[in-house]
């Protein structure tokens, strides 16, 4: 018997339709699960804050903060500095050869890439963006370090090859990459990040609230299972200075990471959630202070006299108890200085140098042999002068005002009165670059790159920022023309052993002359909320959300 | 005076003499860090603990009270007189002067002081001792902080030159001077002596706000400004009740002045 409405016939028909049912059910159900696992995988929006509205969206022209952080999470680069390794890392272009003993650098772009607005990316787009960059009537700030190498020939060879020649080598060229986002040749110059390679683009702004960063539907990173990154529909950049606010949203939820928080605060949150609060370890950002060597300030000629002793120096450095700073102004959040370069920089940093030791005895005997001698308590030199100096820092930095405290009852010790005078910031810039009025300065300084190049601001004898004797025509002494000679010696070559010899030398001769005292290098202290997977913070910026394209929220 | 009145006479002088003697009763130099003993709570060691450079807390509060106990009330009269004689005067003379007064006092208020007070410390001698350092503070607070209290008293006087009395007294040809002594000023001393005492911890805040900008008493000289400073912790404060006691001592300074003075007054 037939009966009609049913498809079967036959008992392996039964079997034929049961077996559909199942392979339907589980179509559905595998269907559900990867709609699931995928809403899971890009479902919610991350919450950071930034310090100020950014003053621009163009990628070539961003130079604060919350720019650059706007176009680190929209631009695509040629080259990625990986934040954890340091190294080097193919982006947008899958190779490169630099040749011409440093003067010319050939890209080989990835093929059949899109902008977030899905229009196609060629060497066109690469062309237009370098032009723009290296254009000097536009002095984009993203083009700063290019300029060393003179005028720049950029040139196309086929749709994905991209060939630049600089007149002059440039050392440490490739990362330079890092910072320039390209942008459809269309609006190279004048991008506002909107139409990106990287994983997110500029959605909407609300000025003094924030900036929403949507997905870029066309980025072409995938993950190791196929799936397209970055995992997050959007971030959201909210406008907040005050790092309490700050604290509290991230209790209440929010905002989920925290980048540079400060040892105060990071404590508090510690307490509260142990495992949100992470101490990375020794950042680049460290505290350092100097002696006016300025030949025409107007210190007296014995206070000149001391400043210029390297023995002076070196024992104001042996007399000061670097753990203490770290431990009691940094609560334990801070590594003792062991130069000019942090153990961060992975690739730069002497291994071979010796931490300065703590020793007010070993001092006192530097001390000696330059005449000085204590009388009762007071340290006085060989002409009677009791040694007395001011060290001014900027105020309301609660760290350096308790290092100074710190270093203030050190010097005691050995008989030495130290003023310790925090004042407004522009008053300190007044005396350290225009009138010269000062005796020693404390402030801390942040090494943006790795690279040996980046410190040629302050170690090159007639660079500006060479705060103890800054800007000087020919070398004042016979160790600032070495380490000039090394400095340009690592400029000059490509070869990485060669310049690390060379700027070992360097870091050598600033450890044993110590016109800059390093004190302490700064934690990377962040914050993270269990919410966010795939965090794994760094110490160089941005510390939690450098490998955006992999994080990702559970619900 | 009432009993209760001469207990918190007494107890304000002990208050000023620990102040005073504060070299001879501090258990510790204010300045001196023990930095095996940092955020230590109170104990027969250090009776009020001590702070994250390990320095007593006790020493540095009574250290801290005898340069604010000076130097406020001294930066306070300094400003009442001026707020006496520039609103008083002005307002007195009547016409143009008091117009002028009025300018003068808005002029006064308008203009960001803070400047000034960043240029004179930026021009001090980097190594001029803090204790001079805190006495130009103080001064030229008392010199900029009268305008406020100059337009209360110019208001007090106006309507005292404008009274009934004022124009009996006048009528009956009473010389000014006279007028002056005798029939206004008595009723704008209490207003002064608000002003006065409104004045005196709003210094000592506004001198823990200039030592952010480095004016004022810094490191490692304490005040009660700066030891203030500390309340700015909320976390601390739940975990460390014990670092309320510069603002309880303060509120407890001001209120025995104001209980033993200002009582009497408006008694009176």
């Amino acid at each position: 018997m037939k009966k009609s409405g049913h498809p079967v016939i036959g008992s392996s028909g039964e079997v034929r339709t049961k077996g559909f049912v199942v392979s339907f059910a589980i179509l559905l159900f595998a269907l559900f699960f990867a709609a699931c696992n995928r809403s899971q995988q890009n479902a919610g929006e991350l919450r950071v804050t930034i310090k100020s509205d950014p003053k621009t969206f163009n990628p070539l022209m961003a130079g604060d903060d919350s720019s650059d952080i706007v176009r680190y999470l929209t631009g695509g680069v040629l080259i990625r500095v990986n934040r954890k390794t340091q190294e080097n890392q193919p982006e947008l272009a899958s190779s490169w050869n630099v040749d011409e003993n440093g003067r010319r650098i050939t890209f080989n772009l990835r093929p059949g890439l899109k902008f977030s607005d899905g229009s196609g990316f060629n060497a066109d787009d690469v062309v237009a963006t370098l032009k723009a960059a290296f254009d000097p009537n536009l002095n984009a700030p993203k083009g700063d370090g290019f300029r060393a190498g003179g005028a720049a020939k950029v040139g196309e060879d086929g749709k994905d090859k991209v060939v630049i020649e600089f007149e002059h080598p440039i050392s440490g060229l490739e990362r330079l990459f890092d910072e320039v986002a390209i942008s459809p040749a269309r609006v190279a110059g004048k991008a506002d990040s909107s139409v990106v390679l990287g994983p997110f683009s500029v959605g909407e702004q609300k000025a003094g609230e924030y900036v929403l960063l949507k997905r870029n539907p066309h980025y072409w990173k995938r993950d190791d299972s196929g799936h397209q990154l970055p995992y997050l529909d959007a971030v959201r950049l909210y406008v907040l200075s005050n790092r309490d606010t700050e604290l509290i949203r991230f209790r209440q939820g929010d905002i989920q990471l925290i980048d540079k928080m400060s040892p105060d605060l990071y404590e508090q949150l510690h307490a509260e959630d142990a495992a949100a609060a992470r101490d990375v370890g020794p950042s680049i950002e460290s505290e350092q202070l100097w002696f006016n060597q300025v030949p025409r300030s107007p210190l007296p000629e014995y206070k000149k006299a001391w400043f210029r002793s390297r023995n002076f120096r070196r024992a104001i450095s042996a007399a000061i108890n670097r753990a203490d700073l770290a431990r009691v102004a940094f609560r334990g959040h801070a590594t003792p200085s062991v130069g000019m370069i942090s153990p961060a920089n992975k690739i730069w940093f002497d291994k071979n140098l010796e931490p300065p030791t703590y020793d007010p005895n070993a001092a006192l005997e530097l001390l000696k042999q330059d005449g000085f001698r204590k009388d009762g308590d007071v340290l006085k030199d060989k002409a009677g002068h009791p040694v007395a100096f001011s060290l001014i820092t900027n105020a309301g930095n609660k760290q350096r005002e308790q290092m100074g405290s710190l270093i203030q009852q050190d010097l005691q010790q050995i008989g030495i009165k130290l003023s310790f005078v925090p004042l407004d910031f522009p008053s300190i810039a007044e005396r350290i670059t225009k009138t010269y009025d000062y005796d020693a300065c404390m402030l801390g300084l942040t090494n943006v790159d790795l690279d040996p190049n980046g410190q040629a601001n302050v170690w090159l004898s007639s660079a500006d920022l060479h705060q103890w004797n800054p800007a000087q025509k020919t070398p004042a002494t016979a160790w600032e023309a070495e380490i000039d000679k090394y400095m340009k010696q690592q400029a000059s070559t490509l070869d990485r052993d060669k310049r690390r010899a060379a700027f070992d030398k360097v870091q050598e001769i600033a450890a044993d002359q110590a016109p800059m005292l390093y004190l302490v290098d700064k934690n990377a202290l962040v914050a993270v909320s269990p919410k966010v997977r795939n965090a794994d913070p760094v110490v160089l910026t941005p510390q939690t959300y450098w490998n955006i394209e992999y994080l990702s929220l559970s619900k | 005076m009432t009993a209760t009145r001469w207990a918190a006479l007494a107890l304000l002088v002990v208050v000023f003499l620990s102040a005073l003697a504060a070299n001879m009763i501090a258990p510790a130099p204010y300045a001196k860090q023990f930095r095996q003993d940092l955020n230590r709570p109170p104990g027969q060691q250090y009776p009020l603990g001590t702070d994250e450079l390990g320095r007593d807390r006790l020493s540095r509060l009574l250290y801290g009270m005898r340069i604010s106990l000076l130097l406020a009330p001294a930066a306070a009269l300094l400003s009442t007189l001026l707020a006496a004689l520039i609103g008083g005067a002005g307002a007195y003379l009547g016409g143009v002067w008091e117009r002028g007064t009025k300018v003068l006092i808005d002029l006064f208020l308008s203009l960001p002081w803070l400047f000034l007070l960043l240029t004179v410390r930026a021009l001090l001698p980097l190594d001029i001792p803090a204790v001079t350092s805190v006495i130009v503070t103080f001064a030229l607070l008392g010199a900029l902080g009268w305008a406020a209290s100059a337009r209360i008293v110019a208001a007090s006087v106006h309507d005292l030159r404008n009274s009934e009395f004022v124009l009996q007294a006048r009528a009956s040809g009473c010389p000014p001077l006279r007028l002056l002594l005798r029939h206004v000023l008595p009723n704008v001393k209490p207003i002064l002596i608000a002003q006065f005492w409104i004045s005196v911890p709003l210094f000592i805040l506004t001198e823990a706000n200039l030592g952010m900008l480095g004016l004022g008493v810094t490191e490692p000289l304490p005040s009660w400004g700066n030891l203030l400073r500390e309340l700015e912790n909320y976390a601390a404060l739940t975990h460390s009740p014990w670092l309320w006691a510069p603002l309880i001592s303060l509120v407890l300074v001001m209120s025995l002045f104001q209980f033993i003075l200002s009582g009497e007054e408006y008694t009176n």
